[in-house]
């Protein structure tokens, strides 16, 4: 023991956490999916850039958009998109309600972290069966 | 004098900071703006989906949807500005690789709203 002075002096004592084997707390999964969300809409926004210029470049334009956008890789990136905005939108009222100074109870905040992930889920799958049973294009 | 810090600095308070609470609050602000924003975004989109090119020039030439749209846009990318600019402060530790990352974000959020805007200024005066 002398020889290897590394070596804990006893192995039943507290260790700080590991990353690898620690238990992630459901608070903790919400932060990093509201930090994920936010750089996918980023690259959302440019994906928007995109679709206004090619609406602007008339029927051509709409063409090459729908092109990509209906292929299943394309429907897959919308979805995560609308996903990440409900979510992101959400969560954001959760942080400004932080901001206020509500819903830092540990029991609420695990409670609340459920209620956003399952609502961003169903809120997500709504706006797309709304879409294919025909609920979409109001505007027409 | 005993210290490295100006007179401004020091009485500025901000240490090695170099700033307040200015990206904070400016991260709220645009937040909130967001939240109706972001309602509308969806009923258009939602309303667009399965129609046509000449539906979705006509919806965003009316002049509300063409200032919403704008209004939305840019709240979205100052948003989007002030929380990538977190994301490299709390991830990237060297000051060259945060600097160039940092203009580079910069530069292209600008790109991105530019492109936005004078789509949008197009559509509408199609």
């Amino acid at each position: 023991m002398a020889d290897n002075p590394q070596r804990p002096l006893a192995t039943s004592r507290p260790l700080s956490p590991h990353m690898t084997i620690y238990r992630w707390p459901v608070t903790m999964m919400t932060s990093i999916t509201h930090r994920l969300t936010g750089v996918g809409l980023s690259v959302g926004a440019v994906i928007l850039a995109w679709w206004l210029v090619c609406i602007s470049n008339g029927p051509e334009g709409w063409q090459s958009f729908h092109a990509v956008a209906d292929t299943p890789v394309g429907l897959v990136v919308l979805f995560g998109l609308t996903w990440s905005l409900v979510y992101h939108f959400l969560n954001g009222i959760r942080h400004l309600a932080w901001d206020l100074g509500y819903g830092f109870d540990k029991q609420v905040a695990e409670r609340n972290s459920m209620i956003i992930f399952a609502l961003s889920i169903i809120g997500a799958l709504a706006v797309f069966a709304a879409a294919w049973t025909g609920h979409g294009g109001y505007l027409q | 004098m005993s210290t490295a810090q100006t007179p401004l600095h020091k009485v500025q308070g901000m240490g090695s900071s170099h700033s307040g609470t200015g990206h904070f609050w400016h991260e709220r602000v645009t937040a909130v703006a967001l939240i109706p924003l972001s309602l509308w975004f969806s009923y258009v989109m939602l309303g667009l989906v399965g129609t046509s090119e000449v539906t979705a020039l006509q919806v965003l030439a009316h002049p509300w949807n063409a200032l919403l749209m704008g209004a939305f846009v840019c709240f979205t990318l100052w948003h989007t500005y002030l929380g990538l600019q977190v994301v490299v402060d709390d991830y990237i530790d060297t000051a060259g690789a945060k600097i160039f990352l940092l203009l580079l974000i910069r530069f292209s959020v600008i790109a991105t709203g530019a492109t936005c805007l004078f789509a949008i200024v197009r559509i509408a005066a199609l």
